[in-house]
């Protein structure tokens, strides 16, 4: 294993590398068949380089445990917008999440909605490319359109085009209070159509999930509102109101704890923690929230939980299955987020690309990596 | 400004490909007299003007295909034109250039409320895409000052921003999809309707790029509802250290308003004088927006205002009504046409980090002093973002370029206190010798690489981004790789 403590050496680790290298964070979040080669693992590029509370920006190296950077952040009642998923519930694994993996994961949760996905808060990368070359994207300012944006290249390419040595983000402040408008007993039609009333509401909803089983084993549709209290608390009534035709609505109320992060109902839903343990394959799907129904009608029996207002759908089918037939006909794409290694060859991780894009995204990758040695397969 | 020496070759065969393009377009969408070619020989960076080879208007995702084909295989240089309101000269022309403009791709071509999207032809200009929807209370949210005129391909090209991308971003982060033509002419659906990419976010890179790696025809874009309500505050202070720190202590009391936006001493008397909107006599004027229910705006000026006050305002203004808002936005709103009527001026957009506001702004004064030339500055507090307005007289021999060194010096201040060239204005020609500055050539390698593979022969708004002698090599082996 390969555990460089600085950039340089990892320029120098990537470089001198003779076969292929799988890229390796906290471990936690290890997506698709599993790349094979050497591990190079970013645990040696640790801690937080700047933290301005007042410019809302945080630079981190990429092997900063994600805690670390969540403790520094709430210590002056501020966040990441985007509430990284944890992926350790539903993959079974263990370790310490990185920010890193977060960035190559392009990792989001509930609030993705409302404040963006991880790409859109990251303004800045330093990466060392396939050749083992430095290179910087971005910055540390919110606002910047200097040159093309590698930025968003970097987040979701799951260490394929370059090895993140570190980040920079924009974050927000924390919230004060936080409530959540529940309604029981909804058919997907019905819970998708009310996530829509409410997210096309001026309330400012942050979280739209609705889980045809929820933990208390009936159907429960759940809006997030966040902000100062009372504030929340006007916008939690008119949303109660808003959705009467939809069935009588009750309101969960929270005064949060600074820095206390997702609360335990959003983190069953932001870490799909329904699917913990069990055998099912496990499918995250993208599309258009109305599509949502469309989705749920094509997979019959699976277990279904929706995010994002029903425009992200976690499904557990039955091993062996192959979702994307059945969805074909429905924009968006399908990522295969926990199956065995045989499913993953099969079936394929990542949603296949229209021919066209699939030779920009050849293309890219050879450029990146002209030696192909950069989790090589992991995303095609 | 040096731009690449035409290529001979391209000019001697005009009439070829003149009459090449007229066959894949309609007669009226060819545009190569030279009474029409000039209405395209700049964009709003005025100071730089050439008229192009011809200038095409296509309709359709179909035309903008063929004519690319057309200028793929002739080796032609294309430049992509929105609405022509780049600040960075992103639309000026070569002599051997196909002016390719979107004007008529302007319809609306779906609206989906329930999933809160409109998609649109490039075209249109960004106002009217708020225009759309705005009876069913939403809108589009990136609103850069030239939203009245400025197309959405335009915006997508530079990752336009606008007074209220604080709480709601950038052309970026509001984008779900494009309809994209490369350069061979082949069509790619990037995005859609649904959230976040599958693959590599090819979404992210295209966004920004300048128009050098395909033409933008379509355009899916997130729309949202508005809000109930929307209220500023006005705040005069004696210094910009202290509307800078005042600044820093709203943000750190976890506000986020809609906007904070900035005007000094210069920009404040001139933009009073022309609008009438009755700014104070200060230094330094703050202009803070908050949204929500009447409700929600009062709690949240409360606290705002409550800040103000412990930085000792000379003037402290909250807006109680319509008319109020309007008139405290009306002066800043104007600051360029304000600006503009008194002087020749070129406005930078350099990015500083928010803490260094005093000292930038303190440096600044300084450069102005050494060059002789006053400055007004302008911008988003909030995220950094300045626009200081350099004022020179355009008709004094020497003084343009004057300006111009000392917009370099500004801008290389931007880059040494950890901020950037451009924050949504794009580098164009007016910051490309500047890349140097903020990207080694190693940063720049890997940007070009996209471009490589997307655009290999470097015929789609080559001269624009970066240094021409960092481009030299690639840009020379068009027309042949083309031949």
């Amino acid at each position: 294993m390969l555990t460089p403590a600085n950039e340089s050496e990892l320029a120098e680790a990537v470089a001198g590398a003779d076969g292929p290298l799988r890229i390796v964070g906290g471990g936690t979040r290890a997506v698709g068949a599993g790349a094979a080669g050497e591990v190079l693992s970013t645990a040696g590029l640790n801690g937080i380089e700047l933290y301005e509370p007042g410019a809302l920006t945080i630079v981190a190296k990429a092997g900063t445990p994600l805690a670390e950077i969540e403790a520094a952040l709430a210590v002056e009642n501020q966040c990441l917008p985007f509430e990284p998923m944890d992926h350790r519930a539903v993959l079974g694994t263990e370790g310490a999440p990185t920010i890193g993996g977060v960035v190559a994961g392009n990792v989001s949760g509930p609030r993705r909605i409302a404040a963006g996905a991880c790409r859109d808060s990251l303004i800045g990368v330093r990466f060392v490319d396939g050749a083992g070359t430095v290179v910087k994207n971005g910055g540390r300012v919110m606002k910047n359109v200097t040159g093309y944006d590698l930025v968003k290249l970097m987040a979701g390419s799951y260490g394929t085009l370059g090895v993140l040595s570190e980040v920079s983000f924009k974050v927000l402040p924390g919230n004060a209070a936080t409530a959540a408008v529940l309604i029981e007993g909804l058919h997907v039609a019905q819970a998708i159509a009310a996530m829509s009333a409410a997210l096309a509401s001026p309330f400012e909803v942050t979280g739209a999930a609705h889980a045809p089983v929820g933990v208390g084993g009936d159907p429960v549709t759940m809006i997030r509102i966040e902000g100062f209290e009372t504030s929340v608390d006007y916008r939690a009534g008119k949303l109660v109101d808003l959705l009467a035709p939809f069935g009588a609505a009750k309101i969960e109320r929270r005064v949060a704890a600074a820095g206390e992060g997702t609360e335990p109902v959003w983190r069953w839903v932001r870490d799909a923690e329904m699917f913990a343990g069990t055998d099912e394959v496990v499918w995250r799907i993208s599309v258009k929230p109305s599509d949502g129904v469309r989705v749920a009608k094509a997979l019959g029996d699976a277990r279904l939980l929706f995010d994002w207002g029903g425009g992200l759908v976690w499904a557990g089918v039955s091993p062996g299955s192959d979702i994307r037939s059945a969805l074909a006909d429905i924009p968006g794409h399908a990522t295969l987020i926990r199956a065995d290694a045989d499913t993953h060859a099969r079936v394929g991780t990542f949603h296949p690309e229209p021919a066209p894009l699939a030779a920009i995204t050849r293309g890219i990758r050879e450029k990146f990596d002209p030696r192909g040695i950069l989790n090589p397969g992991l995303m095609g | 400004m040096e731009m690449p020496v035409p290529n001979p070759e391209v000019l001697a065969k005009k009439a070829r490909v003149i009459a090449r393009l007229q066959s894949v377009l309609p007669r009226d969408a060819v545009i190569h007299e030279e009474t029409g070619t000039r209405a395209y020989e700049c964009d709003a960076l005025t100071a730089y003007k050439c008229p192009p080879l011809c200038a095409i208007l296509p309709s359709s995702t179909e035309e903008v295909a063929a004519a690319l084909k057309v200028c793929r295989e002739e080796g032609v240089p294309v430049v992509p034109r929105g609405s022509g309101t780049s600040l960075a000269g992103g639309a000026l022309p070569t002599a051997d250039c196909v002016i390719l403009g979107v004007a008529r791709l302007n319809d609306v071509i779906e609206t989906n409320y329930d999933d809160r999207y409109i998609r649109v032809q490039s075209g249109r200009t960004n106002l009217s895409v708020t225009g759309a929807v705005e009876h069913e209370d939403f809108f589009y949210a990136p609103d850069p000052s030239s939203q009245l005129a400025c197309a959405i391909a335009g915006n997508i090209a530079m990752n336009s921003g606008g007074a209220h991308c604080l709480k709601y971003g950038v052309t970026t982060n509001n984008l779900l999809g494009v309809t994209m033509v490369m350069m061979d002419g082949t069509v790619v659906e990037v995005g859609g309707a649904h959230l976040d990419a599958g693959g590599l976010d090819l979404l992210g890179v295209i966004c920004g790029s300048e128009g050098q790696l395909g033409v933008v025809t379509e355009a899916t874009l997130r729309i949202l509802r508005k809000p109930e309500g929307a209220r500023p505050v006005l705040m005069g202070f004696d210094s910009a250290e202290v509307a800078g720190a005042c600044v820093a202590d709203i943000i750190k009391a976890g506000v986020i308003p809609v906007a904070i936006e900035y005007m000094d001493r210069l920009c404040i008397e001139v933009t009073d004088k022309f609008s009438g909107a009755g700014y104070p006599d200060c230094d330094a004027l703050l202009i803070v927006e908050v949204e929500g229910s009447a409700a929600e705006i009062d709690e949240q000026l409360g606290v705002i205002m409550q800040i103000a006050r412990n930085h000792n305002p000379i003037e402290l203004r909250e807006s109680k009504s319509a008319e109020e808002s309007a008139k405290i936005w009306k002066g800043r709103k104007s600051a360029f046409g304000a600006v503009g009527q008194i002087n020749d001026y070129m406005c930078l957009d350099g990015t500083i980090p928010v803490s260094s506001l005093p000292y930038v702004l303190r440096r600044i004064g300084e450069l102005s002093e050494h060059y002789g030339l006053q400055v007004g500055n302008v911008f988003h507090a909030g995220d950094g973002n300045m626009h200081p307005l350099i004022l020179f007289d355009a008709n004094k021999p020497g003084d343009l370029e004057l300006c111009e060194a000392m917009g370099a010096d500004i801008l290389k201040l931007c880059v040494e206190v950890g901020g950037c060239l451009t924050g949504e204005h794009g580098v164009g020609i007016e910051k490309r010798d500047l890349m140097h500055e903020q990207f080694t050539p190693e940063d720049m390698e890997a940007q070009m690489r996209l471009k490589d593979v997307m655009d290999p022969a470097w015929l789609l708004n080559p001269a624009k981004v970066f240094p021409l002698a960092t481009t030299e090599s690639r840009r020379a082996v068009a027309p042949a790789a083309a031949a």
